[in-house]
């Protein structure tokens, strides 16, 4: 649905190129905004409408399957925590407005840095466990499956 | 020419592109490497890149045994009869028996996931599905792989592998070029992690113009996990099992919610069930193991995937098209309806995008379905990828070579669609993947495997005047003509990839014939591909962004070969729905019941072909 940018709300800052998984979003060097540079490599992602600081990034359906005259804006805040899209049908008698949660914890501050975790002993090293293991599998006491704990083998040849 | 030639040096983990798979390599890596030194190079910027960069609605892989809800063992089964029998079931198990450990700490880093209100447990989309408001799934996991990577390097395109010298058939890091400053980057390592992408865009897609963009995976998966292993000559499996999609028409929004969560059902032109009437005929050619619709009825055993599509192909080229959705019903419930359009937006805004343009409003009309062109991945219903060895406790001797997802090059590891054999494991799957071989990393290099590497000038110099040929040749040629694309000495990644598409349409089973594919027709395929290869050699890009795209071509095409090699390997119809071997059109588990291993010279460009056991988790 490729993306395109209102000349009058892009100041040129870059944000968009950026973050444009793409990239296919560039500033042109004459007018110093930026732009679709490729269409059709576009997967209306989202990322830099979302990114945008002045809402200048707007999505127009593909020309070869979507009519004009429909919308799709979103609004995204980090420190809200939230995401709110509004959706407007070709012929006006829709307009919805939803609203989602992207976190549930203040941004960032609850990832671990793993630099600062203690050092896995020898015996986890040599045991199939991974970080946060046995614990996080099950948040019980139990320990990690294996063939032996199943019950299983594996077997060799035809088997449905 | 100007670029500089940067190198990172003394790297022990190169994560070579930073998806779902990268990020778990990456966050992992440090927790048994502290002093090492982790690296991430990642063509895009991490915040965003990957399959996940839109959001997703739902994670396709968690087992919840915390909430008595399944074992490992179950996905297994249920990967293995989805697959018809053709999965790597040690590297299902493993990844299983971890899945749910990655989900949780998710939940406490902060990604919302639903629950259910009446049990408490996580509100099910499906027996293996949770759903999640997942706008913001990949730039909280980008968070923790950013914490414990040294150095990430965004907009970098990793193009190559490095070679050890001293020892052969060792890797020693990685090249590529910054797509914004143009430099040349070395990154020299004693393991890298493949944590690339699968490939879309290999076939050509049935829109045309702008909507070529709306390819059901992402437009930047351009197959480099493949095109990196192949060309550092690992052996790959399954890479004829590509993938095809029955989704929303047009918009490729997906289904699964809806089938699952929403409980709606599909109907033909004339608003009748068509599924059933095509079992028996279907029963005839993969029989009654594989399709049994009283068995599935009865024990709730999945009808596989390619098989459903089977149906949904047969009936709308007996022309009773189309195929709808019926969504009317569901609609009716505001609760219902606000969870179709939330499934959209938060993993496939084009979807609710076009419905918003045509004026398709599901509450009052059932909207179109169709089947896509083919993708070739390893994480969805499907299983493409390199031939990695698997866990030391579950493996069998043809499975393990030491190190837990490492392939047949030493040191050189894989996650996600890198990984062969290892169907559903959707994003959690390959975030555990990824920090599984991250884990076997850093033993590779603690067990001392990766001393004396040795890495000439004349290969990093090699490496830097192949990468930059598409500009050179491009400037050289250039002025011969007035103006415009067409030349003589030349093509450029568009018209390149245009070629590429077409020829895999019509000699490897795409969308215009329908899926259909024979030896005489894959022979001929290979022969224009081996042509390719040489126009590939005078490819031209006229600036770096070209520079990027001309690579993502390269990457797609070793990715195609690698497809037409097994596809003919494997005479068969193992996967009807997928594609169709119209000189062999019958599962034959008497003489395919195997998985087929590739592997291509990297000096010669000549594929072997063989045959590896499959083996089946069953009760002991």
């Amino acid at each position: 649905m490729p993306t395109f940018v209102y000349m009058t709300r892009c100041d040129g800052c870059g944000q968009c190129v950026d973050i444009c998984p793409s990239d296919i979003m560039h500033i042109d060097t004459t007018i110093r905004r930026a732009y679709n540079i490729e269409p059709n490599m576009c997967w209306e992602c989202y990322s830099c409408v979302k990114a945008c600081p002045h809402n200048a990034i707007d999505v127009r359906g593909y020309a070869d399957f979507a009519p004009l005259g429909h919308s799709v804006r979103v609004r995204r805040d980090e420190e809200k925590g939230v995401i709110a899209w509004r959706i407007i049908f070709r012929n006006g008698k829709k307009d919805m407005t939803l609203l989602a949660p992207i976190t549930t914890k203040p941004w960032g501050k609850h990832i671990p840095k793993l630099a600062d975790e203690s050092a896995p002993s020898q015996a986890m090293r040599d045991s199939q466990l991974l970080f946060n293991e046995p614990k996080y599998v099950r948040l019980d006491d139990g320990d990690l499956h294996t063939l032996k704990s199943n019950g299983l083998k594996m077997k060799k040849g035809v088997s449905y | 020419m100007a670029y500089k030639t940067i190198i990172e040096d003394g790297i022990d983990i190169l994560v070579a592109g930073a998806g779902l798979g990268g990020t778990g390599a990456a966050f992992e890596a440090r927790y048994w490497g502290k002093d090492k030194k982790i690296v991430i190079a990642e063509k895009a910027n991490i915040d965003r890149s990957g399959a996940v960069a839109q959001g997703l609605y739902a994670i396709n892989c968690y087992m919840g045994t915390r909430f008595g809800e399944n074992n490992p063992e179950d996905h297994v089964r249920y990967a293995r009869i989805d697959l018809m029998g053709m999965v790597r079931e040690d590297l299902l198990f493993d990844m299983a028996r971890h899945v749910d450990s990655a989900v949780h700490q998710f939940e406490e880093w902060g990604l919302p996931l639903m629950r259910n209100p009446k049990t408490g447990a996580y509100q099910r989309e499906g027996r293996w599905q949770i759903m999640i408001h997942g706008e913001s799934y990949k730039p909280i996991v980008a968070e923790a792989a950013k914490k414990s990577a040294d150095k990430v390097f965004n907009r970098v395109c990793v193009t190559h592998l490095l070679m050890d010298e001293s020892k052969p058939n060792r890797v020693a890091g990685a090249v590529g070029f910054n797509v914004r400053t143009g430099n040349y980057h070395v990154f020299k390592s004693k393991t890298v992690i493949v944590a690339a992408g699968g490939a879309s865009n290999i076939y050509k897609p049935r829109s045309v113009g702008e909507g070529a963009g709306r390819v059901w995976y992402a437009p930047w998966s351009s197959g480099s996990a493949y095109g990196l292993l192949i060309g550092a000559g690992a052996k790959m499996t399954q890479m004829e099992n590509r993938i095809v999609l029955a989704r929303f028409k047009d918009g490729y929004g997906p289904v699964g919610a809806y089938f699952l969560h929403l409980k709606t059902y599909t109907h033909n032109g004339l608003g009748e069930e068509y599924e059933s009437k095509w079992w028996p005929q279907l029963q005839e050619m993969v029989g009654k193991e594989y399709l049994d619709p009283e068995v599935s009825h009865r024990t709730h055993r999945p009808i596989p995937t390619c098989l459903r599509n089977h149906a949904l192909i047969s009936e709308v080229n007996a022309g009773r098209g189309p195929i709808h959705m019926v969504t009317m019903e569901a609609f009716q419930d505001p609760h219902l309806e606000e969870i179709g359009w939330h499934n959209f937006l938060g993993m496939t805004v084009g979807q609710a995008v076009l419905w918003a343009a045509t004026d398709v409003d599901p509450k009052n009309e059932n909207p179109e379905l169709t089947t896509s062109e083919p993708y070739v991945m390893g994480s969805h219903a499907t299983g493409c990828g390199a031939w990695c060895s698997g866990p030391e406790d579950v493996s069998p001797a043809e499975y393990f070579w030491g190190y837990n997802r490492m392939t047949t090059v030493e040191g050189l590891f894989g996650a996600g669609d890198a990984v062969g054999g290892t169907p559903h494991a959707f994003s959690s799957g390959s975030f555990t993947e990824g920090r599984l071989a991250a884990k076997a990393a850093c033993q590779y290099i603690d067990d001392g495997k990766a001393e004396g590497i040795r890495v000439s000038d004349e290969q990093i110099n090699r490496r830097r005047e192949e990468i930059y040929k598409p500009l050179e040749h491009y400037k050289i040629y250039r002025n011969e003509i007035t103006a415009g694309s067409v030349n003589p000495n030349y093509i450029n990644p568009r018209q390149g990839l245009d070629r590429l598409q077409k020829l895999m349409d019509e000699y490897a089973g795409g969308v215009t014939v329908s899926y259909m594919t024979n030896e005489k027709l894959l022979n001929i395929g290979l022969k224009k591909m081996k042509i390719m290869e040489e126009d590939l050699e005078k490819i031209a890009a006229e600036n770096i962004h070209e520079l990027l795209r001309a690579w993502e071509l390269k990457h797609r095409h070793l990715t195609s070969e690698a497809v037409i090699q097994h596809t003919l390997f494997r005479k068969e119809t193992r996967w009807p729905g997928y594609y169709y071997r119209g000189d062999a059109m019958k599962v034959d588990d008497e003489n395919w019941h195997v998985l087929t291993v590739s592997r291509r010279d990297p000096k010669t460009g000549e594929y072997t072909m063989e045959k590896a056991p499959l083996y089946h988790l069953v009760e002991a």
